[in-house]
Parts: structure tokens; C-alpha cells; sequence
């Protein structure tokens, strides 16, 4: 009942949420100084052909009538062309989503499975001198930044060790397109060295990306365990003698995670947004990449497309995330 | 004395705290006997729970000691148990534990009949613990027969209807927020008799409920407690509660217990300045509440000697310089007081006053 009640509502605050994102980015792209179509029409160009060229891209209207055309296009599935491929902007998108969900879902996966048990450890142990290398480690997980760690990673375990590769998603010309997600295909056509070799790539992408996400989630794991611990309802568990580890780790760690399966929802945000970054360094063809090369050139319809397709997948993701609340919570209920 | 089941002697825990170290329990002597009800008196921070936690061996960890004493249970000292075996054997099995607080002694994500489960699987009394050792892998904690499951869920549904749960089987599907205190600790007290224990520790088990929950809950353990034999250790700063439910009464001040008697001998022949105080500051008709002159002495410097003694009309140099040993001055009644008051105009004064209804 209350997850029909958590999906209408969602559901319902969808348009507005998107729609304002919209306005905002759509804004944004817009007001900053630079005139895509002058490069577009190129160096000979006369300032009549510029005119002519922004006239037939409809850029010579006014904002918020531009505005409002693309909403409705959108609205209508509609995501236009690039400026500068012509080539439909959910097409790019559409070739590159995989990529980008691969690379996040990957490094969430890493982070959680390391990253939780690290807290519960951690906390269970608290200050001694394991605690303390997790927190040295948490916090530079936090402070580092990703360019500069990406950098490093490469330096030293690609062109030092030479143990991965250096940059891309895969050495050939990767399996067979059916999901996108490189793992998974190259599974379904039993493609094993297709497998080694994608999954070599995303080692050091994914170690940059799942650093920061695993500090967050060891912090929030082992701060809900001490919090637990601390419960009356440990203290009962304990002086009925149930076993040490069995309150650990099923009774404690279940009310620990309530808050940390908040925290991997605001994650999997925050490595969207750290995957601009890596994509980059690492040279790999998904969203963030796409976003970087769209926002240097102002390619306006593939900013829009990118923050559309980030926007939807983030309040997706939390809308996952509450659910799988509800289950681990029964009080949500 | 041998028959005691529970025999602490000498106990005494200090806590750290911000301000220096707490001498929460000071050489304390106390004693149950096989199937006795035994109330544990006092006032806030007297050392009641820290008592009892100790007892159970799950003080805090981090900032509790204990400084010396014996916990003499059945015919081993508790304290010198390894952990491990004070874990599986002890805790949860000869002695069992009532919470104070039946709000948040239960685990709010698990399901009522799924923690009972748990509580069964390792301490029902039908359990074979001979060939779980230390080494034994995970899986073996798990292990749970669908035989002796059979017989545990039986007994589990016999005692929830013993202690008068309507509905057994619709509340082992709820969640711990879906009933409410009343019921939460008649579950509490089902828990505690499950496994079938010598000793059943109640941590003031009603502070937390209504007050007209709180007698039938009284009655129900008592009768529950006595119909098995088991002895209950049962903590509370209610005197009233106490005359209600206890075969035996230890009053504590400050870390010390004071004085031990039966029920009526209590209430009929209070003997330390204490008692006596404490009994003449109950609540009666017509008349205002006398409070005890004074302050609760602070723990980390507490008085020396008698702890009582600044605040004891009684009082002499003896007392401020050593504590007195404990003394027998009736069957059954022990002091530990140099001027123990025991002369029956002051007993039949007291007892004149009518007593307000527990």
C-alpha cells in the first residue's frame, strides 16, 4: 500500500522536477557567452551566412520561445540533432547510456561490497589500529580528487606496471552489441577474452570512481553500527548470550544499512557526476565524455539530452532506493 | 550458606567517566536463594542495574571495571567464566534477562516470531550444545532441526497464551512497532521463561508501562516465576512493586546495600536509619512528602565509611571511619549498621501510619 502510495508520488512529481531541470540547464547553456553557430559555419563564413545558419537552426528567436519549442519537441520524444554531427542526440545517447551505466553500476557494486563490511568492521573495532587506517583512508577517499588519482592510477599501474590498460573499454572491437553493457554481452556470446579484456578496463576507471563512493559508505556503515550498538536492543541480545556474530552481522547490520541505502542513492549521483571526470582521463565512450565534448562545443541539444537522461536516471535510482527502504525498514511501511 | 543460587560477595565496579573514575558498586553483598523472588531497592544511580548488568557480565565495555568480588552462580564464579562459555551456557540459558524498557529492547526490523526463533534456536532447553565448539563454522549457528523447531514453536505459542497473549500465532508475524508495551513485555517475560532458567533477571520491567498495566504484569511474573521454581532478581526504585511481587527485599544507597529482609519483615521491622527513611518519605493521605535531608552523595568521592553516614541522624566517628560488617539481627534480616534501629515502639509507630496502596 505505502509503495503505491511512494510510486504516484513520484510519478507525480516527475514533470516538475525534470521541467525545472530543464529550465535551469536549458538557461544556463544559453546565457554563457560563446556562439556555437559562428564555429559551426566555419573561419570563411560571412556574417549574413551566420545570420542565415542561426535563422535555420531557430536560434535566432528569442530564449524562452526557444525554450518552449524544445520542451514540446521533447515532450514529444524529441531530442533533435547535434549541431555539429547533425546526427539525432538519442542516438549518442542512446549508444553511450550502456557505457556509463556499466562504469557506475560497477563501481556502486565495489564500493558496497567492500565499503560495508569495512564499516561494520571498523566500527566493531573501534580505535584500534585498523579503525584508524579505515578513517585515514576514508578521508583521503573524500578529499582526493578524482583527476589527479585517475592520473596516478595510470602512471603507475598502467605505464609503470603495465598491468592494465592505459585508456578505453576494450583492446578489439569489443563482443557482440546486445545489452551494451560489455560484461554482460560478451557472457551472452561466451566470449572469454572479450570478458579479461573489458574487464581489465574498467579496473582503474572503477578504482577512481568506487574510492570516494566507498569512503562515503564506510563512514555512514560504521557510524549506524556504533549507533546500534549502542541500542537497548543489543544490549537485550547480548544478555541473552545470542552469538557475537550473529548480532553483528544480521541483527546490527540490517538497522545499519537504513541509512547507508540512503547514502548509495546519493551516490550513484555523485559517480554520474564523477564520471565526467573519468571518462575523460580515461578516454571512455560514455555520458560524461558525450557531456564534456557537448558543454566545450555549447552542442545545446546534447547538453539538454545529457542532463534529460542524468536527471530521469537519478530520481529512478532514488526511487529504488526508497523501495528497497521500505523492505529493510518495516516502520517505513 | 550453600543454598544459594546467586551469591555475590565483595562486588565492586567503578566507571570512568568526564569527571574521574565512579565507584558505582561498592563490596557488595547480596544473595539469592533457589525459586526466591528477591526485590533490588533503591534510588536512581544507587547501582541497581549496574548490579544486574554486572551479573549478566554486559557492562558497557568501554568505561565499566570490575575491581574485585565473586559472582558465585550455582557453584562457578561468573567472573572467572571465559567469555565464550558465559555466552552459550549462562547468559540466555540458566540466567535470562527482562529489559527495562520493552520499547526498544526488541529489534525494530526483525519480526517478533523470527527474533523468538533465534532466541530458540540457541536457547531453547531442548538444544544439544555438546559438539558446538569454538571452532565450529558459521553454518552450524544456523542449524536448526526441523524436529526440535517443531517442539520450540509449541512451547513458544504454550507460553505466549501462558502469558496471556491473545493470538499467539498473529503477533509472532508482527513487527516489534505494531504491538504495543504492555504486550511487548509480556513477550519479554515469555522470552525469559523459554529456556528454562534458574534465574530471571528483570531490570525494573515495569518503569516503562502505565501504571495500571504494571500490577497485572507484577502478578503475572511472580505466578509465572513461582509455578517453575525460577528465582527472579527483580530491580526497582518502587517500594510499592516490591511488597507486591518479592519473597525478600535488599535495599542499596549509593553503591552499598544497606539491608536484606522478607517482604513483611521490610516493611514491619525496618532496622537501618535508611529504611526507616526511606519508608517514612512514602507518600500518605493528608500529609505532605517528607524527602530524606541531604544530597545523593556523587560517586567518583563518595562518603567514607558508611555511605549514609552524612545524611543519618544516628550517625557517630565509627561510622564515617568503616563500614560496618553485615549483621543477623532476626532470622532472615540482615543490617550492615552500627545503630540498627530496632526497638518495636519506633517499628509499631511506623507500621501505625497507614500505607498508601501499592
Amino acid at each position: 500500500m505505502r509503495l503505491l502510495v511512494l510510486i504516484i508520488n513520484r510519478l507525480l512529481w516527475f514533470f516538475p522536477t525534470i521541467l525545472g531541470l530543464m529550465v535551469i540547464t536549458f538557461t544556463i547553456s544559453h546565457v554563457i557567452p560563446a556562439d556555437p553557430v559562428a564555429f559551426v559555419a566555419g573561419d570563411n563564413a560571412t556574417n549574413e551566412q551566420i545570420e542565415a545558419l542561426r535563422a535555420q537552426l531557430g536560434l535566432d528567436r528569442p530564449m524562452h520561445v526557444q525554450l518552449f519549442h524544445y520542451i514540446l519537441n521533447l515532450a514529444r520524444g524529441d531530442f533533435g540533432v547535434s549541431l555539429y554531427t547533425l546526427r539525432p542526440i538519442s542516438e549518442d545517447l542512446a549508444s553511450r547510456l550502456p557505457a556509463t551505466m556499466e562504469l557506475t553500476i560497477v563501481s556502486v557494486l565495489v564500493s558496497t561490497l567492500i565499503g560495508v563490511p569495512l564499516g561494520v568492521i571498523s566500527a566493531i573495532r573501534r580505535n584500534s589500529f585498523l579503525d584508524h587506517v579505515v578513517r585515514v583512508f576514508t578521508v583521503s577517499g573524500l578529499a582526493i580528487a578524482s583527476f589527479w588519482f585517475a592520473i596516478l592510477l595510470q602512471l603507475f599501474f598502467a605505464m609503470e606496471l603495465d598491468w592494465t590498460p592505459l585508456q578505453g573499454r576494450t583492446s578489439g572491437w569489443g563482443p557482440e552489441h546486445v545489452t551494451g553493457f560489455f560484461l554482460v554481452d560478451s557472457l551472452l556470446s561466451w566470449d572469454l577474452s572479450e570478458l579479461r579484456a573489458a574487464a581489465l578496463h574498467l579496473i582503474l576507471p572503477v578504482t577512481t570512481l568506487a574510492f570516494p563512493a566507498m569512503a562515503t559508505i564506510v563512514r555512514f556503515t560504521r557510524a549506524g553500527v556504533l549507533n546500534a550498538m549502542n541500542s537497548n536492543y543489543v544490549l537485550y541480545e547480548e544478555a541473552m548470550g545470542f552469538p557475537k556474530r550473529v548480532i553483528i552481522w544480521k541483527y546490527i547490520l540490517r538497522n545499519a544499512l537504513i541509512g547507508t541505502v540512503t547514502q548509495i542513492g546519493l551516490i550513484f549521483g555523485i559517480l554520474i557526476a564523477g564520471a565526467v571526470v573519468v571518462e575523460a582521463v580515461f578516454d571512455w565512450p560514455g555520458l560524461g565524455y558525450y557531456a564534456v565534448q557537448s558543454i566545450i562545443q555549447s552542442d545545446y541539444n546534447a547538453i539538454m539530452g545529457f542532463t534529460f537522461v542524468t536527471g530521469v536516471l537519478f530520481i529512478i535510482v532514488n526511487l529504488l532506493v526508497d523501495i528497497a527502504q521500505i523492505f529493510i525498514d518495516p516502520r517505513e511501511a | 550458606m550453600t543454598t544459594d543460587l546467586l551469591n555475590v560477595s565483595d562486588l565492586r565496579v567503578s566507571f570512568a567517566t568526564d569527571t574521574g573514575v565512579a565507584r558505582v558498586l561498592d563490596k557488595v553483598n547480596f544473595s539469592i536463594r533457589r525459586g526466591e523472588i528477591v526485590g533490588l531497592v533503591g534510588e536512581s544511580g544507587c547501582g541497581k542495574t549496574t548490579l544486574a548488568r554486572a551479573i549478566l557480565g554486559v557492562l558497557p565495555v568501554n568505561s565499566a571495571r570490575i575491581d574485585g568480588g565473586r559472582i558465585q552462580f550455582q557453584s562457578e564464579n561468573l567472573l572467572e567464566m571465559p567469555s565464550e562459555r558465559l555466552s552459550k551456557e549462562v547468559r540466555g540459558r540458566t540466567i535470562t534477562f527482562i529489559p527495562q524498557d520493552p520499547f526498544s529492547s526488541f529489534n525494530p526490523v526483525f519480526t517478533i516470531g523470527s527474533q523468538i526463533t533465534d532466541l530458540m534456536r540457541w536457547k531453547s532447553p531442548l538444544r544439544n550444545t555438546q559438539g558446538l565448539t569454538r571452532g565450529s563454522p558459521w553454518w552450524s549457528l544456523r542449524r536448526y532441526e526441523k524436529q526440535r523447531f517443531k517442539a520450540d514453536r509449541a512451547r513458544v505459542l504454550e507460553l505466549l497464551r501462558a502469558v496471556q497473549l491473545p493470538d499467539p500465532e498473529a503477533i509472532l508475524r508482527k513487527y516489534p512497532h505494531e504491538i504495543s508495551g504492555g504486550q511487548r513485555q509480556r513477550l519479554m517475560i515469555a522470552q525469559a521463561l523459554l529456556p528454562e532458567p534458574q534465574l530471571i533477571i528483570a531490570d525494573e520491567p515495569t518503569t516503562a508501562l502505565d501504571v495500571t498495566i504494571q500490577a497485572q504484569i507484577l502478578k503475572l511474573l511472580r505466578q509465572l516465576a513461582h509455578d517453575r521454581d525460577i528465582a527472579v532478581l527483580f530491580t526497582t526504585h518502587d517500594l510499592g512493586t516490591t511488597y507486591e511481587i518479592c519473597d525478600r527485599i535488599t535495599v542499596m544507597y549509593a553503591g552499598q546495600e544497606m539491608e536484606s529482609a522478607t517482604a513483611s519483615d521490610f516493611f514491619n521491622r525496618p532496622s537501618h536509619p535508611y529504611t526507616q527513611k526511606l519508608l517514612e518519605s512514602l507518600p500518605r493521605d493528608k500529609e505532605r512528602i517528607q524527602g530524606i535531608p541531604g544530597d545523593i552523595p556523587t560517586l567518583i568521592s563518595p562518603p567514607t565509611g558508611c555511605r549514609f553516614h552524612p545524611r543519618c541522624d544516628r550517625a557517630d566517628k565509627t561510622c564515617a571511619d568503616t563500614r560496618p560488617a553485615a549483621k543477623s539481627i532476626w532470622t532472615n534480616h540482615t543490617v550492615r549498621c552500627y545503630h540498627p534501629n530496632t526497638d518495636p515502639e519506633v517499628h509499631r509507630e511506623l507500621i501505625n501510619q497507614p500505607y498508601p496502596d501499592p
